[in-house]
Parts: structure tokens; C-alpha cells; sequence
């Protein structure tokens, strides 16, 4: 094992190469070439060509190259692309360009991009140069009504907790519960809990009660860390009630709370403390349940 | 049976259409790049509906189980706005290749104008370059002489006559479109024009190859159920079912599928890629085969469709 962390665009390439030894020419080529100088045109024709060369099966990747991708970009998870989506990353950036150029070009393939395109270049979001610059474009795919573009975002991507700022990121929370997405692949999602999110869940949460619709029980993740009275009150309401995941929810994220008022709700359900105290029980666990 | 509409344009049509489709059992549509009611003024409007076709429009219908492809092109009636037309011809290279399309199109003629004809010589040389086959849209104003004349120009731009499916023919452009090697397919309009009865007869003179039938439903009076239903009457009307199929599903598959962008295997067993993009949450088609049903009658919308429970 070399020490060096390799680029994401060597690592993307490697895989495909493996994987698919018949498109492994092609691919090194047209990276060559992108690299040393080529025209926007270049650029898209190789991207659109990728599938067609490529495939479209699943990445096969192992510990290793999930290890190796966390060296070449802290937070960076392969896990569940598909070789297509790796081909045309590893041409997206393997072209020479300057950040303006990348910003320009990246630009154009999202405002003509097909649906696998769309959900390509988001996953690719923490690979860009300049991270910066793409704040919005991602916005915009935490708006999708695509789910599958809008997963592309907000799931296994390390983009939206490092650069959203608040308000952006409380959004994408909420869409995510609107487009029934889980919250459990959104990264950073404890780290970015604020009160903001938190009112803007509860009141959420009583929108939805008050149509005697279902709550997801993910919800209160966002909400124990910071919740108010009113939202302990909530949460009181959610322990108590007849489903098993919602009461362990309700108390997880009473636990979670640093008020002495959560503390004291959550002891007046000993049985549920229990549960939740065993370390049996966590978000994810419930929420894939 | 499973179904395939090769000429719908559901951008202009809502979810009850495709619930009804789905259900009858169309497992397939093409989307052409047409002219949406409204002319756009300029070239960026242009690139935000081939981008819907390619993107929303897709998912959209996957929502419903149902296989979303398009054709791309510039129609005959903008290629009368020059300077809209340049504009669209010089990005459609970007659409060309993107995935699920299956052919250029929908372009020929409309008022047969020395514009129109500009763009359709252009796209039939990007069809070439492309190696893509050719969607044709005959012109519903002199229309025989405008079919005749499509031809004569596919064939000077060296198209071989396979690779082009010559649309919205009736009886008396039929028979010259399969005497030199075309594909005919024909519009089923709910009122004037082509209607189901006379399909059938058509079906009785013609048989089956190299034909096919679509509704081009779109934002007009028009059928997004079309060819269920004349699947249907066909087979009442004793067209044996081998015909029907082909007419109805296997034609269109085998004149789109030349493309290389469209599979039988699509919407039998999609890619896992695909299942967890385009058909999440669909129950439909999760690596199987889709619920087969007899094509049906729409549902009429009866009183009792307005109580509110």
C-alpha cells in the first residue's frame, strides 16, 4: 500500500478500468486528452459517451477503495455509484481547466442534463474545485421534486454539511421529509441541528398531527439536541404513543436533550430509558426498522 | 399485451393519463421534441424543454411504471423563425446523446417552406452523424405530395429508408411509404382524421410490418389511450393477435431500438442503477416482469368518482 492519498479522478478511473477492462483504453484516453487541453465540446462528448461505453452496473468497490476514497477526500462515499457515474467524474475531472472554466463547463451539463447526468454531477459535489462555487447549483438540487436527484445531494454526500449555511440546510431537512427520503444518510445531520430546524420540524410535526397524517419518527432526531418546552412537550406526546418506533424515537431524542425537563420525561418511562440506555437502539437501526 | 405509444407528447398530459396507460398496459412511450402550443422566442426556452424531456418528463413517467424516451429535434413550424432555428440547430448536438434517445425528431414538413426544408436537411445530417434513425412528422396540409417530398429528401441525404419512421400516414400515403422501405406509422385522433375503425381496415389491407400506431395525444383534443383501445378493437375485430402486437409494441421496439437506446430488457429487468433512480418507490417493476394486464377501455370518470369520502 503506497501512503500517498490518490486524486479522486485516478481512483474513479482505476475502478472502471477494473471493472469494465474493455472501456479501460477508452477511458484513460479520453482523460489524456481532456487533460491536456481540450474543447468545452470534448469535454461533453465524453460524458455523454460514457454509459455507452462503460455500462451502467453497480461499482463494485470493496474496505479498500471505500478506505482509499476517505484518504483522497475525507467524507467522500463511492458506496452505491454505478460505473457510469464514476466514468463520467473521472472525465469531468480529469479535464484541464481553471476553476472559472470547471464552474462554466460544470454549468452546462447540469442545465442539459439528462436524469442520470443530474444525479452524477450532485454526487460529484465534493469532488469540484472550488467548492464554493457550486453552493447554489446543489440548492437547487435540494429542490428537486426528483428524489433520485434530490438523494444525489442530500444522502452519503459530505457537500451540504460543510457548505450550506442554515437556512439552506434546514430546507433540505425538511424536503427530505417531504419527499418521504430518510434522514439517516444525510451527512452532518446531528452536527448541523439548530433551533431553527428544530421549531421548524415541530411545527411540521403539528401540521401533520393536526390532519391525522403519520410523522416520520426521524423528525425528532433533528429536534431533541434543541428542543424548547413546547417541544419537550412534543416529545412527551411522542413517547407516548402506541407505536414501539415512535416512543424510541421520542426517546432518543428526549435523551438527547441537555434540559433537565427531558431528563425528568423521559425517567417517567423507565421502560423506554431502558431500551434506549442498553446502546440497542439508535437512529439508523430504527429508522431502516 | 405490453404496449408501446411511439409518438405522445406527455409533457402536455397529467398523472390521470399516465395511471390510465400504465394500467392497460403500456410499458412504453416516445416523447417528440415538438412545437408546444406557445412559439418560444428564443433558444434558452428551447434548451428547458429538451432538457424537460430528458430529465422531468422521464421521471415523471417512472413514476408510473412506465419507460420514458424521446426524439430531438427542431419541428417544421419553429424552423420558420430563423433566428430561433439557428440557435436550435447549433445545440441539438448537445441532446443528441443523451440517454433515451431514440431518434431525431420530430422535423419534416409543415407549410413546406424553404426554411423548413433547411432544417430538415441539417437534422437529417445530424441523424447520419448521430447514427441515429429519423422521426418524420408529414404535414397535415398537403399532405401526400408532403410525404412524397420527405422521402425524396431522406433518400438524397443518403438515409437508408429503415431507419426512418414516416408518421401520421393514412390511406393514401400508406402504400407508397412501404413500397420504398419505410416505416408507416399512423395517428389514431379521436375525431377527424385517422380513427380506430378505420385502422382496422387498414390492419386487414396492409397487415402488420413495418407499420405502427401512436396517438400523438398532446395539449389538443386527443387520446393518450389511443392505442390501448385500438389494440382492443382490433383483436374484437378479429386482426390476428401476432398483428397486434406488432403493430401495437414489437414495431415500434424494433424501429426505435435501432437507436441502441431502447431495450425490451429497459422495463423487464432495468439495470439496478435504474431501479433505484427511476423506479424507486415504484412496485411495478423491481427486477421483474411487469403486471401484464388486457389493454382496457380509460375508465370513464362516473359520478361516483367525485364523492369524497
Amino acid at each position: 500500500m503506497n501512503d500517498e492519498a490518490k486524486r479522486p479522478a485516478t481512483l474513479l478511473s482505476e475502478w472502471v478500468g477494473r471493472q469494465v477492462p474493455a472501456a479501460a483504453d477508452w477511458l484513460a484516453e479520453a482523460m489524456e486528452r481532456l487533460g491536456s487541453g481540450a474543447t468545452d465540446r470534448d469535454l461533453y462528448l465524453a460524458v455523454s459517451l460514457a454509459p455507452r461505453k462503460v455500462g451502467k452496473d453497480d461499482l463494485t468497490l470493496d474496505e479498500a477503495d471505500l478506505s482509499s476514497a476517505e484518504r483522497a477526500r475525507p467524507g467522500w462515499s463511492p458506496a452505491g455509484w454505478s460505473v457510469d457515474q464514476a466514468a463520467r467524474l473521472a472525465v469531468l475531472l480529469a479535464a484541464d481547466s481553471d476553476d472559472e472554466t470547471f464552474a462554466r463547463r460544470l454549468d452546462a451539463l447540469f442545465r442539459t442534463g439528462d436524469v442520470g447526468e443530474l444525479i452524477t454531477f450532485y454526487r460529484g459535489l465534493p469532488l469540484y474545485p472550488a467548492p464554493e462555487r457550486h453552493v447554489a447549483r446543489a440548492a437547487e438540487g435540494a429542490r428537486s421534486n426528483m428524489k433520485a436527484v434530490f438523494n444525489a445531494v442530500a444522502h452519503y454526500n459530505p457537500y451540504p454539511a460543510e457548505m450550506f449555511e442554515e437556512g439552506t440546510w434546514n430546507h433540505m431537512v425538511l424536503k427530505a421529509l417531504f419527499v418521504e427520503s430518510p434522514l439517516y444518510p444525510i451527512r452532518g445531520l446531528d452536527d448541523r441541528a439548530n433551533p431553527a430546524l428544530m421549531r421548524m420540524l415541530c411545527d411540521y410535526a403539528h401540521e401533520r398531527w393536526a390532519a391525522s397524517r403519520p410523522v416520520s419518527i426521524e423528525l425528532w432526531r433533528c429536534v431533541g439536541p434543541h428542543a424548547d418546552a413546547q417541544a419537550i412537550d412534543d416529545l412527551t406526546r411522542v413517547i407516548g404513543s402506541e407505536d414501539e418506533r415512535e416512543r424510541l424515537a421520542g426517546a432518543l431524542a428526549l435523551k438527547a436533550s441537555p434540559d433537565p425537563e427531558a431528563a425528568r420525561r423521559l425517567a417517567a418511562a423507565p421502560e423506554l430509558r431502558a431500551k434506549i440506555e442498553s446502546g440497542a437502539v439508535s437512529w439508523e437501526s430504527l429508522a431502516r426498522r | 399485451m405490453m404496449l408501446i405509444d411511439p409518438h405522445i407528447h406527455m409533457f402536455s398530459r397529467t398523472t390521470d393519463d399516465y395511471e390510465a396507460m400504465a394500467a392497460a398496459g403500456v410499458v412504453a412511450v416516445i416523447e417528440p421534441a415538438f412545437w408546444v402550443g406557445q412559439p418560444r422566442t428564443s433558444v434558452d426556452t428551447y434548451i428547458d424543454y429538451l432538457s424537460t424531456i430528458v430529465g422531468w418528463e422521464r421521471f415523471r413517467a417512472a413514476q408510473f411504471g412506465i419507460r420514458h424516451y424521446c426524439t430531438i429535434g427542431l419541428n417544421s413550424k419553429e424552423a420558420n423563425n430563423e433566428a430561433l432555428a439557428e440557435g436550435v440547430l447549433e445545440i441539438l448536438p448537445r441532446f443528441l446523446l443523451k440517454e433515451g434517445v431514440v431518434a431525431v425528431g420530430e422535423i419534416g414538413y409543415d407549410e413546406q417552406t424553404a426554411l423548413e426544408d433547411r432544417a430538415l436537411r441539417a437534422q437529417l445530417e445530424l441523424a447520419k452523424e448521430f447514427d441515429l434513425p429519423v422521426q418524420v412528422h408529414t404535414p397535415h396540409r398537403d399532405k401526400k405530395s408532403g410525404t412524397t417530398r420527405t422521402m425524396d429528401v431522406c433518400e438524397e441525404h443518403g438515409i437508408a429508408p429503415h431507419k426512418v419512421i414516416i408518421d401520421h400516414n393514412n390511406e393514401e400515403t400508406v402504400t407508397e411509404v412501404l413500397d420504398r422501405g419505410f416505416w408507416a406509422a399512423f395517428t389514431l385522433y379521436p375525431k377527424t382524421k385517422m380513427g380506430s375503425e378505420r385502422m382496422v381496415d387498414i390492419a386487414r389491407r396492409f397487415g402488420s410490418e413495418r407499420m405502427m400506431i401512436d396517438s400523438s395525444a398532446d395539449w389538443g383534443v386527443s387520446d393518450p389511450m389511443a392505442v390501448p383501445k385500438t389494440a382492443t378493437l382490433m383483436l374484437q375485430r378479429g386482426i390476428p393477435q401476432a398483428d397486434v402486437e406488432r403493430l401495437c409494441y414489437a414495431n415500434a421496439l424494433a424501429a426505435y431500438g435501432q437507436s441502441g437506446q431502447m431495450n425490451e430488457t429497459d422495463w423487464l429487468e432495468p439495470a439496478p442503477v435504474d431501479q433505484r433512480t427511476l423506479f424507486e418507490g415504484n412496485s411495478v417493476l423491481r427486477g421483474q416482469s411487469p403486471v401484464v394486464q388486457e389493454p382496457a377501455q380509460a375508465p370513464a370518470r362516473a359520478d361516483e368518482d367525485l364523492l369524497i369520502e
